[in-house]
This record gives structure tokens, C-alpha cells and sequence, in this order.
């Protein structure tokens, strides 16, 4: 028996375990997973005083609603998140970027993501998880991960293993901020779109269509026409590539994605926009906008030197 | 040999080895593909071999495009041996509950389902690359009589084992998945197992592969 752990009393629309993911495995069909935006699952593990490449409890949309038995412990939530701590009876408004001590018979309400897409909850101590290549990372579609590779469900519990005795408060001044300019490097199939095609590319808006997920966003707006082949001989794929198929609706393959395609690729989204790209709800509207690649480096630099400054700040 | 070194986005190399699909330039790839494994690069973060491509994705916090790139460009090749080719046998029902879409394939290729099963199953397969799901291997190749395309909708559910063919090529879904290929029959042995860590898929890229018939009877008392 372990006598602490969170009981899930409403699992949430996706509700998953997991850290930086699992490198190695596209050779043999294994996506990279791992947190969909990497910088909050960063300061989430930080404001608990976690090492950096724990798990975390990822969720998106509507979080989980999770009672607590045990010991006091602490806990953080990073993104854009709307939730409250329920505590005999009296609930307590949560703020996104601090630490908060649970206590036995406590509930964690996370009730929704604000104008976002993905949220982290970071528990204070060592969860009990089972790791496939070094990572415990769920993937829900091959089945791999903590949880044998499924979402959370409710009545699940989380049982923790062993809890920081450091039950320090931390805090960060953090607001996400949102992009509607996605900057991209064109793809090695750039030239398979005729002229029209590639200014409606970078001129048009587009709109993240519902049927996004972990594996993938799609998008809907206005068709890019393919004038060489709308198929190419299957390659590697990447996270962040934009692919256009027959139909002429691109979709960006996120961190959960299958390891090869045949649609040719007319962009990839730079590193630096990555974690702001998938926290973009369907319905929002995005235009691409063209970098070279040496610009891309540099706003990555930019990007990892303004997280680890986050990161230090806590 | 590798003809052109592009990037692709900001993290990942392009390594193309031409535009044709055999299995000499494939082989190449493969050499290559375990000889970038060998090395243990600093900052690799995947490598995906494919028909005549090799992508290299890389963490853009520990090495950049140039800098890999003149890694990859300065590589010997002669640290990897000639490729094993394991021989792997995979039993196949055709029953008509697996065989989802043998009747359009007698219409597309113009062929008896006698005459297709016999062209398939009297043949050697090599297995260019596995993925796109977990373990799923991709065999060539078919002959010029019994290739067609892809479903023009979709399935949204490939039932898991399903045997599928298109253009050159025969695949085996190692889960349930979506999918475009014509289904032709469904094999009982497992071809992923994500329990086992160091060797999870059963068909590796430069495996020789054959399939066997087998009766409704044998599929479901099948143990491996």
C-alpha cells in the first residue's frame, strides 16, 4: 500500500505523463513524445525543485481533478490555466508559476486551459512510473509509456513514491505570450507548389483546425496547389515539418508523429517557435512567415537563453 | 553515396542518395545509417534511414547544420559490415474476413485472387525501412502486374496484422492504425513488441522476408 498518492476523481480530455522523451527510435517507428511545450515543462519541474528531465502531468483543454491522501507535498502549474485548490470546503483561487503546499485530503481542480492548448502539473517527489527507453513518456497511440501507454483515466491513482522534505514556496513573474506569425524555413519540396501556391503560403491566413492532436495540427484556409506530384517516396519526417497532401490543407507534425511520410513538405516550423505553435487552440488563426536558416539559430539561441533566465529566476 | 546534404528546418540534415528506389542505393543508406549509429555523434538526436533518404535530426543546444554536416560529409563508411539479411518466414491467412481488399485488386490489376496470392507468396521480399508506425516494415518489391495505388479514402481502423499492398511495396500493420494500403491478409505473429527494449521490431531494414499460407484453422491456433 502507498499511503501517499492523488486519486483521479475526473481525468480530463488528454491527461498524460511526461518528460523530454525518447531519442533513437525513429529508425523503427518510435516518435519523440515527451512534453508538447517544452519551456513550461521546464518551470514546472523547477518551481517544485525537481531535476529539470522529471515527468510531469501534461494535460490539454480541460485538466484533471485530482484528491489528494498522504503527506504534504508540493506542487506547480504552468501555462495559461484556470484551476483551484479545494480545501474543506473553501476553494482557493490557483495561480500559474507558484508552488503549492497539498495537503492530506486536498483536491486539485484544473478546470481549463485559457486560450491554450497544453498545461503541466508538477508534483514535488518521485512518481511511481514505468520506463520504456528512458523515458516514461506516454505515447497513446503505439501503446508506450508510463500507464502501459494509455491517457489517465478516472479513479486511477498516482501513487508517489517519495516526496521532497524541501517544502519551499517558489514563484516566477511569468505571462505566455501568444504568436500568430509562425516563421518557417522552406521545405525540400518547396518548389513541388506552383507560383500561386507559394504566395498563398506566406500571403494567406490560416485556421488550426479540430482535428489536431499530439501527432499533428492540421490547418484549413485556402488550398496550396501542387503542380509536380502530390506524392513523394516516403522519408523521415521531423517534428515541426509542414506537409500538404492532395487535398491542399497543410499539417505540421507535432511531437507524437509518425516517423515517416510521403506528402512533400513545403515548410518546417523553426526550433524557436515550437512550444508557442502547439499552445495554439483550433480556431486560431496563423500565417507563415519565411527565415533563413542561420536567422533560425539565432532566434533559437534568443529563445533557450531567455528560458534558462526563466529558470534561473526561480 | 550520398549526393546532396540539405537542411531541413533548422534541426535536421537531408541526406539525399538520388531519386531512384532500389535496393543497391537503399543498401547505402542503410551502410550509412549504421555507421552515423557507430559514431555516437554528440548532439544526434534520430536517424531515420528511408527508400534513398537519411534524415539526421539533431539538438540544435549541443550542434548546428555546418557543423554536422561537414561531420557526415568526412565520414569513412568502412567501419560497418556487410548487412546481415536475417531471413524471416511470416505466416499469412487470406481468409475472407482478412482480406479486406483482394476484390479490388482483382479489378485494379486485372488478375484472379489465385493469380495475385500466387504472385505474392512466391517471393522474395527486402525490407527497405520499418516506421511510419512502431515496427511496421516496408517490403519491395512487387512485380509491374501487381502494383496499384494506395485506397483513395483512407481507413480510419487497419485491423493490427494486416498484410497491405501498394505500388511496389508490402507492409504489415503492427497495431491498429489508420491506413490506405490493400489489405490482402493478416498474420498472427507479433512484428512489435514494445517490451523488448533492445529488440522490439521482428523485421529490421535488410531483411530478407517470404510469407506462408496458412489456413483459418492454423491462424487461430497460431503460437509463436
Amino acid at each position: 500500500m502507498n499511503k501517499n498518492y492523488f486519486e483521479i476523481i475526473r481525468a480530463g480530455i488528454n491527461t498524460t505523463f511526461q518528460d523530454q522523451g525518447r531519442k533513437n527510435l525513429y529508425h523503427i517507428g518510435i516518435p519523440f513524445s515527451g512534453a508538447m511545450d517544452n519551456r513550461n515543462y521546464l518551470l514546472a519541474n523547477k518551481l517544485v525543485g525537481n531535476e529539470l528531465d522529471h515527468p510531469v502531468i501534461e494535460f490539454a483543454y480541460q485538466g484533471p481533478l485530482l484528491k489528494y491522501s498522504g503527506n504534504n507535498i508540493n506542487i506547480a502549474i504552468t501555462g495559461d490555466i484556470n484551476f483551484m485548490i479545494k480545501r474543506n470546503n473553501i476553494n482557493i483561487d490557483g495561480k500559474c508559476y507558484q508552488t503549492f503546499n497539498i495537503q492530506n485530503g486536498d483536491e486539485i481542480d484544473i478546470i481549463s486551459t485559457n486560450k491554450s492548448v497544453y498545461g503541466y502539473l508538477a508534483l514535488g517527489g518521485e512518481i511511481d512510473l514505468k520506463y520504456q527507453w528512458s523515458s516514461c513518456s506516454i505515447n497513446t497511440k503505439a501503446n508506450i509509456g508510463a500507464n502501459n501507454g494509455k491517457k489517465l483515466e478516472m479513479s486511477q491513482k498516482i501513487n508517489i513514491s517519495k516526496i521532497d522534505k524541501d517544502l519551499n514556496n517558489n514563484k516566477l513573474d511569468y505571462i505566455n505570450t501568444k504568436i500568430e506569425n509562425i516563421r518557417i524555413i522552406k521545405g525540400t519540396n518547396f518548389d513541388f507548389f506552383s507560383q500561386e501556391g507559394k504566395k498563398i503560403f506566406f500571403e494567406k491566413e490560416f485556421i488550426v483546425s479540430k482535428l489536431s492532436d499530439r501527432m499533428g495540427m492540421r490547418l484549413e484556409g485556402p488550398k496550396i496547389e501542387n503542380i509536380v506530384d502530390t506524392n513523394i517516396k516516403s522519408e523521415g519526417l521531423i517534428k515541426g515539418v509542414i506537409q500538404v497532401p492532395a487535398d491542399g490543407n497543410p499539417i505540421i507534425m507535432l511531437s507524437d508523429h509518425g516517423t515517416i511520410g510521403g506528402y512533400p513538405k513545403i515548410g518546417v516550423v523553426i526550433s524557436a517557435d515550437y512550444d508557442k505553435l502547439v499552445q495554439l487552440t483550433p480556431g486560431s488563426k496563423i500565417k507563415f512567415k519565411e527565415v533563413e536558416l542561420s536567422d533560425a539559430e539565432t532566434l533559437f539561441k534568443l529563445y533557450e537563453l531567455e528560458t534558462q533566465n526563466l529558470i534561473s529566476r526561480i | 553515396m550520398i549526393k546532396n546534404i540539405l537542411n531541413l528546418g533548422d534541426a535536421a540534415l537531408y541526406c539525399d542518395f538520388g531519386k531512384d528506389v532500389n535496393q543497391e542505393t537503399n543498401i547505402q543508406v542503410i551502410r550509412y545509417f549504421k555507421s552515423i549509429q557507430n559514431e555516437n555523434i554528440e548532439g544526434i538526436n534520430n536517424i531515420t534511414p528511408s527508400y534513398n533518404k537519411l534524415i539526421i535530426s539533431f539538438d540544435l543546444k549541443k550542434t548546428n547544420f555546418k557543423d554536422l554536416k561537414n561531420i557526415i560529409e568526412n565520414l569513412s563508411i568502412t567501419n560497418v559490415k556487410d548487412l546481415e539479411n536475417k531471413k524471416i518466414e511470416i505466416p499469412v491467412c487470406t481468409h475472407e474476413n482478412f482480406s479486406l481488399d483482394i476484390k479490388r485488386l482483382e479489378q485494379i490489376l486485372k488478375k484472379k485472387r489465385e493469380n495475385i496470392y500466387e504472385n505474392f507468396f512466391n517471393k522474395e521480399f527486402f525490407c527497405y525501412m520499418t516506421g511510419f508506425i512502431a515496427g511496421m516494415p516496408f517490403l519491395g518489391d512487387l512485380d509491374e502486374t501487381m502494383r496499384a495505388k494506395r485506397l483513395e479514402t483512407p481507413r480510419v481502423k487497419v485491423p493490427k496484422g494486416s498484410v497491405g499492398l501498394t505500388e511496389q511495396f508490402a507492409n504489415i500493420y503492427t497495431f491498429e492504425s489508420p491506413g490506405g494500403w490493400n489489405i490482402i491478409g493478416n498474420t498472427p505473429i507479433n512484428i512489435f513488441d514494445s517490451t523488448k527494449e533492445k529488440d522490439p521490431n521482428l523485421i529490421y531494414p535488410g531483411d530478407i522476408i517470404t510469407f506462408k499460407e496458412i489456413t483459418k484453422d492454423q491462424y487461430h491456433n497460431y503460437h509463436e
